[in-house]
């Protein structure tokens, strides 16, 4: 059984969803809020933010459940449990600001068929203790939030002039308006993982490699 | 045209306001299963058969909600149907069509985490659609996926074969491809009349 596993904390628990495993641009997960919510970096932001709490709510209460779920009716059970977070989110940023609410729309309910969140209570919080399990969850929403921001940043920047709502290039810049809209996020997102496949292949050319290991073996 | 009729809400889900193009509904399998066209296309009709049986599920149960005053178990109910309506599509394909069961195989379960689905169910709520509108709605969103699906399937096909430098291979190329695609779509856009 996982409970005799590592249950060692270490800074890497938490960083692995930042980087190594950053679950938008290294493993391509949930990308529907990704690209819909992304044309302005204060979107991006509450979306990170909201995607993050569920993910570490619905990781303690996994983790602590884990032991009493059914084999059976475990997947059902997460999305129940991810679903009635998803409720009190969406509730919440409507009670907080109805304009964020509005500009979000239907995809705060859509978190709940967010693969990252169901990947990591069935792949990570069901194997580990409760802290170990929200540390990570922390991470990994850093780093969906970490990848919504360089987004949403990039969309408003080019598309609206501005960044979080202040203008930067004053009353002569010309929007380049596709960008905030449909497919300025396929191609924005498109070009972080060009740029990201660019420099891990750059570092495999120029790195030498240590004795016994190849460029496939971790 | 009236905004509500019907020949309205299929082209505008179709064309104008598509679920993978416009909406990002269902992405995941946009760019997970569009490599081959012999897949592509079955992927498209099964989506499309469970958003019309789901969006038929979706619409009574809104009406019990509705009448019991329980609106915020609305996102559990349609997501606990939306697993059982994929599972009994299932298992009717298993028994009543075999062949066409196989063909779907691994596709059909995933469905239920497919977020067109759900996306489908909670905007026509939000719009308020009747009986009939719903039906049209998830017909025109089916197509609509199938197309957009279809037609990435058959680009990836042809660049399979062209040379490429190695670093655009893989998601990065897929993502542009997407947004040409989406770009492309756009044009329709004055059929429907901007979002919404």
């Amino acid at each position: 059984m996982s409970r005799r596993r590592d249950d060692r904390l270490t800074w890497e628990t938490f960083s692995e969803g930042l980087w190594r495993e950053n679950p938008v641009f290294v493993m391509l997960l949930g990308m529907c809020p990704v690209l819909a919510v992304t044309n302005s970096a204060v979107n991006a932001l509450a979306m990170g933010l909201a995607t993050t709490f569920v993910l570490v709510a619905s990781g303690l209460l996994v983790s602590l459940l884990a032991r009493y779920i059914p084999r059976q009716v475990r997947i059902a059970t997460y999305i129940v449990i991810i679903a009635t977070f998803v409720t009190l989110i969406d509730y919440s940023i409507q009670a907080i600001s109805l304009d964020l609410y509005n500009a979000l729309g239907a995809f705060i309910q859509l978190i709940v068929v967010n693969c990252i969140i169901l990947g990591r209570a069935e792949a990570y919080a069901s194997r580990n203790r409760p802290l170990k399990a929200v540390v990570n969850a922390a991470g990994m929403g850093a780093g969906f939030t970490f990848a919504l921001l360089c987004l949403g940043g990039v969309r408003e920047l080019l598309g609206a002039g501005s960044l979080f709502g202040f203008d930067l290039f004053g009353p002569n810049f010309q929007p380049w308006v596709v960008m905030v809209l449909p497919p300025g996020g396929f191609l924005v997102l498109g070009g972080w993982l060009l740029l990201f496949d660019w420099m891990k292949q750059r570092g495999r050319e120029t790195e030498p490699l240590p004795r016994g290991e190849t460029v496939h073996g971790r | 045209m009236a905004a509500d009729s019907l020949s309205f809400i299929f082209l505008n889900t179709v064309l104008a306001n598509n679920f993978v193009l416009a909406m990002f509904l269902g992405l995941c399998p946009f760019l997970g299963v569009s490599g081959k066209l012999e897949t592509a296309l079955p992927m498209g009709l099964a989506t499309t058969f469970v958003m019309l049986v789901s969006s038929l599920c979706a619409y009574a149960i809104n009406l019990v909600l509705v009448a019991l005053d329980i609106e915020f178990l609305r996102l559990i109910a349609y997501i606990a149907l939306i697993a059982s309506a994929v599972q009994l599509v299932e298992m009717a394909l298993k028994k009543y069509s075999p062949v066409l069961f196989r063909a779907l195989g691994i596709y059909l379960p995933l469905i239920t985490t497919n977020c067109a689905i759900l996306g489908l169910a909670l905007f026509q709520t939000f719009k308020g659609y009747d009986f009939a509108q719903s039906l049209v709605y998830a017909l025109g969103a089916g197509v609509g996926f199938t197309l957009a699906i279809v037609l990435m399937a058959g680009l990836r096909e042809k660049l399979a074969l062209s040379r490429l430098p190695s670093v655009t291979q893989g998601a990065a190329l897929s993502l542009m491809l997407g947004g040409l695609l989406s770009l492309t779509f756009m044009g329709f856009a004055g059929l429907g009349g901007g979002h919404g």
